[in-house]
Formats: structure tokens, C-alpha cells, sequence
């Protein structure tokens, strides 16, 4: 496996400007002769499709719900970032480049995060003409707000509400080129494997979700917008449908898998509270602006919040980093709140949670002014517990929540699979080891409207591609392997349930075997043990499974299944990821690795470098390659947000 | 922990083409604070340990903001609380002996899938119809370049907050699609960014509108009383004067 990043030459602030220059066209007229499949309609994949369609492109979109507004991005709450400098507050390029880098803790290759904070700007002009109903200030400029890892206010946002403002926009110049007919919309068809046809991505093979039919799709290029595989765990902040099968076929046909063990907890989550639990909320990061983290100083005591003084709580961030407080970026948020919790003094039934407290807020602000900026929070976490943050302070604890390893792409975003492109949080590319709040929808949006028209027009511009149709021999066999991984997923269930586990079962056991010993601590012990355990539990799944119904109308078992089935083998990447990283970076904390305050230790002379996994079959050990990371414009250094 | 014992009648139909009936469930010891889908996964749970076929239902998010959930419950679109999806309705809105019918959302534009799982595609077709700003990618002016006052920025996202769940069709006696359609309409025509395509957006729409086969408004309000996200009326009014100016200016 070749990693070429294709970094290209010159001065970082000309990089892209040079690339771009660089990069083959394809003639207005010709476009039309090019297909591109896409897959996935979050923001990503929507405002990819859109762009390629409008510039002529056929393209065809697939996604698992039963309407492209419908995908995960839509949840997304807090904002998202663009180095406007709006605020007058020193913002710049260079800031959010600087800033992002050292939020993933000097594992992000510098010249794609500098193309991310130079479009960033680009992409809120584009939503606000898109009509995107931005917060304003009351003279009608747009509004800002703060997000951890960030001393200047760059964050924009529609409310609470931020994802589903912007999909939303994104989704309606989705629709306006599928009325052009630019764009063939295919809802509720998910992709269960790739075609690659001469080493190249032609195609994927999908199954239709009503009807159960197992269809080829071929194209002269196949861009991943699957999102990120969170649900591993189990139990995330992610949507329920969101897997990593898109990922992990394409790495079982030659794409590397990048960093598959940086996985991001987010600190602000409503505990876990119970066995029956199907996902955790998140509250957004956005609370952290106003809300102060507490735990009360004695671990035994038992008062309610209210009546617990001043003198008796322990404002842990803010007495540890007295210059980021509570915006901290969400590692050390979450990192710390385990710690707390370790020691005994987590609050509520479970005792794994913290107290975030509005009262000072209020008393400054007002209910009004604090109830206007977080109030559909508010209501959704009250719904949930049934207490009322205005009152008492809510109680958080941290979750999965987002996965910064991905698909290994070159700078532009192209697999180690020609042909074969990865969007969104489904790549790796610009959040190292740890994702600031509010930049991966401006990742998903810089990646589908202005980065990829210039990479599909270069690859179409500078390879010619022997033409394939549906009948070739790859769809055909491909076509086999789906139908017949589908009859052995069925397979134990002619003679009924008893003895069986349901797919639920299974997934819950992967989920706790990966949150004990792949989560927000990791050592080599724990992390033996789960590699270990794995195989048992793919056995276990694959023997006694039972799924009801039959493969050929709507069984969401059996979808499920499918997706369990994967998220079983990609485990093992995950796990070993975390193994061979002996250092400590964002995320990624092995306790081997710390200072003496617990923060993580980085280990740059032996670790800089992005790991890159190649699949090389069923019982073979997968092959780690690295990336070497160089930097050249900012100097790693011991991240400090004291 | 507080616990209740229900018993659910829940329409089971194997698709678009076979006939429906209702089925009967005994659930004991559901906890109070699941929500009605966790509810809904202990008794799919139970149902595949049994041998028997799970009842098929839609979701994603689970927080209310994707709007892929959705069922009748008791007759009201979402359910008996105010303001919530299916996915945020609470157990301990319910007491124990309960009985809760769950039906999915009826209407002629949403042909059934599978037992609550329907098909709402005539939405997107409404908002392929122009419901956008017709911009390409690049080429924008700055987005401060044209200020927009709060209040109007709010307003518009009164209306943006739509999630398209489709409660509001279900619940109107009509089976029709205005206050949806109107929340887009509302939201464009509300921002400078909507004005150039205002008149023909407002037709476009309510002609697709039209050609799905949802019903007229007869102003009986349901879809208001539904509405997960809260979305008033008023935007049906807007639709209405959008729509007649659309005509009288001639396009
Ligand atoms: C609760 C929550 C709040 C968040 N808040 C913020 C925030 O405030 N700011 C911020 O910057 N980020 C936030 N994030 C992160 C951000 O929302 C996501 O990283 C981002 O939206 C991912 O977008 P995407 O386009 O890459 O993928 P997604 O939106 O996940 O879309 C994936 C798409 O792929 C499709 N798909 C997946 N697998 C298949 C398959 N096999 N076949 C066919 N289709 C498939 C799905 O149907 C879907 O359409 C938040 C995340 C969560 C969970
Ligand atoms: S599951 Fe998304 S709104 Fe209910």
C-alpha cells in the first residue's frame, strides 16, 4: 500500500491557490459524460452532489433514510466555525489553522487544515445565500458564539439547531439539481459493497431496503459520505442507522483506514441510566459557554445541589485551566470528569456524572437572555430526566460521540483505491486527535462544496478509463457475495429463537467490551484482553444469531445485523490501532503516557505519524503502514490550556 | 425506578398491498423513564425471542430533530404530549393498565410500507418543486453583506424548524401538506436571499402540492395542535398571500 499524500509544493497559504491552478479541468460539455456516485446525504454528501450536479456531473446519491434531509448531520446542535473575524477579536486563518492543529494535538496534516480554514469563510457566505437562518445580532449582523479550544468567538449558529439549518441548506440544492435531473436521488438503498474494477472504483453494489433487492450501481468515480462509526459502542450520541459498513468494505478492497482507534467522548452528555438505554443525548458543547462545571469537594456528600455552598464545590476546570475554564477543549473535558468521578465525587444515582450550573448565568443575564440561547436544550433534557436545568443544575457525563479516524485520503481526499474519494467524517483528514467543537460541519461542508468539484475534475481530467457497465464480471460476483453474506446472516434462524441472541445482545457486549478498554483510557492490558476477547464474540454472533423475518421485504434485524456484523471485524482495527500507539495524543490517552498532572503525554519522536491499516483477509493480521507527519509551520508542543 | 404494565394494539401490514389489522401486546414493567421507542425496542426485543416478527417502525435521531419517527398514538400524531416527537414522548406520560393504540401516519400522499413505517417522499418532491434559492456553489457575497434584522432572522427560524415528519398531514381531516409546505415558503419569503423567486416558489409548490394528492385547507387547526416543532398557522396565511400575489403579478 502506497501512502503519496500529494501535498502540494509552496508556501502553506498558496497550497491550495497553486493546486488548484494545477489541477486538470474537464470541459463544461464533458462532464456530462462522467458519473459519480455518492454515497451518504449529510452535509457532506448533499453539498457534494449539489456541486457536482450543478457543474454537470451525472450524479446518482444514495442514503439509507427514507429522505436525504433525514441524515445524521441533521442532529448536530452547537455551530459551526469560520475564521471571519466578524468579532474583531484576532481572529484569522492562521488562528483557526493554528488552533485546530493544536486541538488535535499535532496528529492533522498542516496543509489540509489551512485549506479548512481558508474556505471556511466561503462556506457561511454560501449558506447565508442559500438562506440559512444564521443568528443576528440585533443591528443584523450575524451572530457568534464560543466553542472550546478557541479564545475568539467564530462559531455561527441557528439555535440549537445548527445541523439541521445547514443540511437542510444543503439538502435544498440537493433537491434543485434533482429536479434539473443533475442529480438521481436513491433513498432508502444502502451500500453493501464496493466495486472496484483495474484497480479502480467503479461501482457499488446496494440493497434496497423496502424490497429487499440487491442492485449494481457503475460510475467513473465513488465518493464515501458515510459518516463516522461511533456506534461501535453501542451506546453514542450518533443516529441509530450510522455504521461504518460503507468504510469497511471499501478497506476490505484496498483502502487504508486511518487512526481507526481516535475516537472523541464528548464531555457534555446526559448519563446513562439505565440497561434499556438506545443512545445517549448529547448537550452542546454551546452550554460550556455559560454553564460551570462542578462536583461537590467531599466525595460522601449527599446534599442536593442547591443546598450544597459555594465553599463546598469544586469548579475543576476552572481551578485547573484558569485561562480556557470550562472551554477546554472536550479530550480534557471529558478526561477530567472521569477523573472526578474516579475519586468518588460524581453526582446522581449512578454516581458517574458531573453537575453543569446555570445559576451564575442567570443571576448575570437573566432567565430571558439565558433561556433565549439554550432554551430547545433546555426542554430536551428535561424531557429526558424530568428536571429543569432553569432550577437545578443539570447533571452530564461524557459519551462517543464523533470519530476523527476514517478512511486514509491523499490532499485530495482520495483513498488509497483510485477512483474511490472519502468526505466528512467518514476520512480522517483534519482533526488529528482530538475534533474542536463546531469543525466538522465545517469540514463536511468545505469537503462537498469546495474541495472535491477540483479533485473529481482532476481524476477525470488526467486518467483515461476503459468503459464498464453493470455486466461486468465484478458486479456479477460482487452482486453473489452480498446475496450470500445476506442467506448466511439468516441462516440459523429457520428453526427458531430458542438458544439464540438477539443482535442487540451482541452489539451491547461489543459496546462494553470497547468503552472498558478502548474508551476514555486505554492501557495495554485492557486492550490485550478485548483483542482477545473478539473472536469468541464474532463466533458467538455468527452461530447463534437470530434474526426474524426473511431477506427479501423491510427487516431492520437483519439491516442491523449486517451493520453489527461489521462494526465485529472493524473492532480489531480499532483495538490494535490503540495497541500500537504506546504515546498518549488528544483522545488517544494510554495511561502508560501521562504527566504528572494526567494530562496525555505525547511521544512525537516515535509516534508523529498517521497509522494506516491495510485488511489482508480474514485471519491475517492487518498491516499497519504510517504516514509520516511533517511539520513545518507550527512547532508540537506540550498542549497547555492552563 | 417507577414501572408500569401496558397493553398495546399496534396495526401490523406487511405493505402498501396487503390488508392491515390491528395486534394485541401485554408489556409488564416498562420503566417510566424509557422513551416511547425504547418502549417500542423492549417489546421488538420480546417479540424475536418469541420467533415473531418485530413490528417495523422508523427513527433515527432519537432527539426529535430528524422527524423519521412518527406513529398515532391514541389518535393524536406523536402522541398525547405537547410539542414532542414519537422518540421524545416519555413513559411516565402513561399509567399502568394503559391501553395505547398505535396506528402509522394515514394519508393518501403517504402509501404504507410496512406496519408504521410509511413513505413521505411527497415531501421532497414539494421541496424539489422550489423550495430553495436557486444559487450554485461560489460566487456568494459576503454574509454580512446584507444585514437581516433578528427579529426577521428569528422569525424565519420559527418556520426553518420544520422537521417533516409528516404529523401534520396525518392529523388533518384533508390529509393536507400546508403547514409544511408553508413553513419553507414562510422561511424564504421572510429573508431578502428568498425574494427573487418568491412568486414563482409560492406555485410551483402547492401545484406539486396538488399533484400529490394532498387534500385542501379547510383551517381546522389539527396540524397546529401536532406539531412537534411548533409551527403556527400563521405560516399558512403567508402561503396563502404568497400564493395570490404569485397569480395577480402574473406568473
Ligand atoms: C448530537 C450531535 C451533535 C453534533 N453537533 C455538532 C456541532 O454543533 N458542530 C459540529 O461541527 N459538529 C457537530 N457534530 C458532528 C457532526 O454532526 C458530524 O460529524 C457530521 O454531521 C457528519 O456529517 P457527514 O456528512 O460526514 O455524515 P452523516 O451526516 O453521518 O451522513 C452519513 C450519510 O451516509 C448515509 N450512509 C451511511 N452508511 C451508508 C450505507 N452503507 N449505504 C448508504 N448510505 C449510507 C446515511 O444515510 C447518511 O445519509 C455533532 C454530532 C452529533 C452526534
Ligand atoms: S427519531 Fe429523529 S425525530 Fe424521532
Amino acid at each position: 500500500m502506497e501512502l503519496n499524500a500529494k501535498i502540494p509544493s509552496g508556501p502553506l497559504s498558496e497550497k491550495w491557490d497553486t493546486h488548484r491552478f494545477q489541477s486538470k479541468l474537464v470541459n463544461p460539455a464533458n462532464r456530462r459524460k462522467y458519473k459519480v456516485i455518492v454515497v451518504g446525504t449529510g452535509l457532506a454528501g448533499a453539498s457534494a452532489s449539489a456541486t457536482l450536479g450543478e457543474l454537470g456531473y451525472k450524479v446518482e446519491t444514495f442514503c439509507i433514510s427514507d429522505s436525504p434531509r433525514r441524515a445524521h448531520s441533521i442532529a448536530a446542535q452547537g455551530g459551526i466555525n469560520a475564521a471571519k473575524n466578524y468579532q474583531n477579536d484576532g481572529d484569522s486563518v492562521e488562528r483557526l489553522f493554528y488552533d485546530t492543529i493544536k486541538g488535535g494535538d499535532f496528529r492533522a496534516r498542516e496543509a489540509n487544515v489551512y485549506r479548512l480554514a481558508q474556505v471556511s469563510g466561503n462556506i457561511i457566505d454560501q449558506c447565508v445565500a442559500q438562506g440559512v437562518p444564521f443568528a443576528r445580532e440585533y443591528g443584523g449582523n450575524l451572530a457568534n458564539r464560543s466553542f472550546g479550544g478557541a479564545q475568539v468567538s467564530r462559531t455561527f449558529y441557528a439555535r440549537g439547531q445548527t445541523g439541521q439549518q445547514l443540511l437542510l441548506g444543503a439538502y435544498s440544492a440537493l433537491s434543485r439539481q434533482i429536479k434539473n435531473g443533475n442529480v438521481t436521488m436513491r433513498p432508502r438503498k444502502e451500500m453493501m459493497e464496493l466495486v472496484v474494477i483495474d484497480g479502480r472504483a467503479r461501482g457499488i453494489i446496494t440493497r434496497d431496503i423496502i424490497t429487499g433487492e440487491i442492485q449494481s450501481h457503475c460510475a467513473d468515480a465513488v465518493l464515501l459520505c458515510t459518516g463516522g462509526y461511533g456506534n461501535a459502542y453501542f451506546l453514542s450520541t450518533n443516529a441509530m442507522a450510522s455504521n461504518v459498513t460503507a468504510a469497511w468494505r471499501a478497506c476490505k478492497k484496498g483502502a487504508g483506514f486511518a487512526n481507526p482507534s481516535f475516537v472523541q467522548i464528548h464531555p457534555t452528555c446526559i448519563p446513562v441510566h439505565g440497561t434499556f438505554q438506545s443512545k445517549l443525548t448529547l448537550m452542546s458543547e454551546s452550554l460550556r459557554n455559560d454553564g460551570r462545571v462542578w462536583v461537590p469537594k467531599d466525595k460522601d456528600d449527599q446534599r442536593p445541589p442547591s443546598q450544597i455552598p459555594e465553599e463546598d464545590r469544586d469548579y475543576y476546570l476552572e481551578n485547573k485551566y484558569p485561562s480556557f475554564g470550562n472551554l477546554v477543549p472536550r479530550d480534557v473535558a471529558s478526561r477530567n470528569a472521569k477523573e472526578q468521578c474516579d475519586q468518588g465525587k460524581g453526582v446522581g444515582s449512578t454516581k458517574l456524572a458531573v453537575y453543569l450550573d446555570f445559576a451564575d448565568a442567570i443571576k448575570r443575564d437573566g432567565e430571558e437572555t439565558i433561556f433565549r440561547k439554550y432554551g430547545n436544550l433546555f426542554q430536551m433534557y428535561e424531557k429526558i430526566v424530568d428536571t429543569d436545568p432553569m432550577k437545578d443544575p443539570m447533571m452530564i457525563y461524557p459519551a462517543v460521540h464523533y470519530t476523527m479516524g476514517g478512511l486514509w485520503v491523499d490532499y485530495n481526499l482520495m483513498t488509497t483505491i483510485p477512483g474511490l474519494f472519502a468526505l466528512g467524517e467518514c476520512n480522517f483528514s483534519d482533526h488529528g486527535a482530538n475534533r474542536l467543537g463546531a469543525s466538522a460541519l465545517m469540514q463536511g461542508l468545505a469537503d462537498g462544496y469546495f474541495v472535491i468539484s477540483t479533485s473529481v475534475g482532476s481524476y477525470f481530467g488526467s486518467e483515461t478509463m476503459a468503459p464498464a457497465d453493470t455486466t461486468h464480471e465484478e458486479f456479477k460476483t460482487s452482486e453473489q457475495n452480498v446475496a450470500d453474506r445476506i442467506s448466511r446472516l439468516m441462516r440459523n434462524s429457520g428453526d427458531g429463537p430458542s438458544g439464540k441472541v438477539t443482535v442487540d445482545e451482541i452489539h451491547k457486549e461489543l459496546g462494553r467490551l470497547l468503552w472498558d478498554n478502548c474508551g476514555m483510557a486505554r492501557n495495554k492490558e485492557g486492550l490485550e484482553h478485548a483483542l482477545s476477547r473478539l473472536p469468541d464474540l464474532k463466533k458467538e454472533f455468527w452461530d447463534n444469531v437470530y434474526i426474524p423475518g426473511t431477506g427479501s421485504d423491510l427487516n431492520q434485524s437483519l439491516e442491523r445485523a449486517g451493520r453489527v456484523a461489521d462494526f465485529l471485524e472493524f473492532a480489531e482495527f480499532m483495538i490494535r490501532d490503540a495497541l500500537d500507539r504506546k504515546e498518549s495524543c488528544g483522545c488517544h490517552l494510554r495511561e502508560e503516557s501521562q504527566t504528572e498532572e494526567n494530562e496525555a503525554l505525547r511521544d512525537d519522536e516515535n509516534y508523529s505519524y498517521v497509522s494506516v491499516w491495510e485488511y489482508t483477509g480474514a485471519d491475517n493480521e492487518p498491516n499497519l503502514h504510517k504516514e509520516p507527519l511533517v511539520f513545518e509551520n507550527v512547532t508540537p508542543s506540550q498542549r497547555s490550556y492552563k | 425506578m417507577n414501572t408500569i404494565d401496558l397493553t398495546l394494539k399496534i396495526w401490523r401490514q406487511k405493505d402498501n398491498d396487503s390488508l392491515g389489522n390491528f395486534e394485541t401486546y401485554t408489556l409488564r414493567d416498562i420503566t417510566t423513564d424509557m422513551s416511547f421507542l425504547e418502549m417500542l425496542d423492549v417489546l421488538n426485543e420480546n417479540l424475536t425471542k418469541e420467533g415473531k416478527e418485530p413490528v417495523a417502525f422508523d427513527h433515527d435521531c432519537r432527539e426529535g430533530i430528524c422527524g423519521m419517527c412518527g406513529a398515532v398514538v391514541d389518535g393524536v400524531a406523536h402522541g398525547p404530549d405537547k410539542e414532542v416527537t414519537l422518540c421524545q414522548l416519555h413513559m411516565r406520560t402513561f399509567n399502568t393498565g394503559d391501553t395505547l393504540v398505535i396506528e402509522p401516519f394515514r394519508s393518501r400522499a403517504f402509501p404504507i410500507r410496512k406496519d408504521l413505517v410509511v413513505d413521505r417522499s411527497a415531501f421532497d418532491r414539494v421541496i424539489q418543486a422550489g423550495g430553495y434559492v436557486s444559487i450554485n456553489t461560489g460566487g456568494t457575497i459576503d454574509g454580512n453583506a446584507i444585514p437581516i434584522s433578528s427579529e426577521t432572522a428569528e422569525l424565519s427560524m420559527d418556520a426553518a424548524a420544520c422537521i417533516g415528519c409528516g404529523a401534520c398531514v396525518a392529523s388533518c381531516p384533508n390529509g393536507a401538506a400546508m403547514l409544511f409546505t408553508s413553513a419553507k415558503i414562510s422561511q424564504l419569503a421572510l429573508l431578502p436571499q428568498g425574494q427573487p423567486e418568491r412568486k414563482k416558489r409560492a406555485q410551483a409548490m402547492v401545484q406539486q402540492m396538488d399533484a400529490e394528492g394532498f387534500g385542501h385547507c379547510t383551517n381546522e387547526k389539527e396540524c397546529e395542535m401536532v406539531c412537534p416543532k411548533g409551527i403556527s398557522i400563521r405560516n399558512i396565511a403567508r402561503l396563502n398571500r404568497e400564493y395570490m400575489k404569485g397569480i395577480l403579478m402574473g406568473e
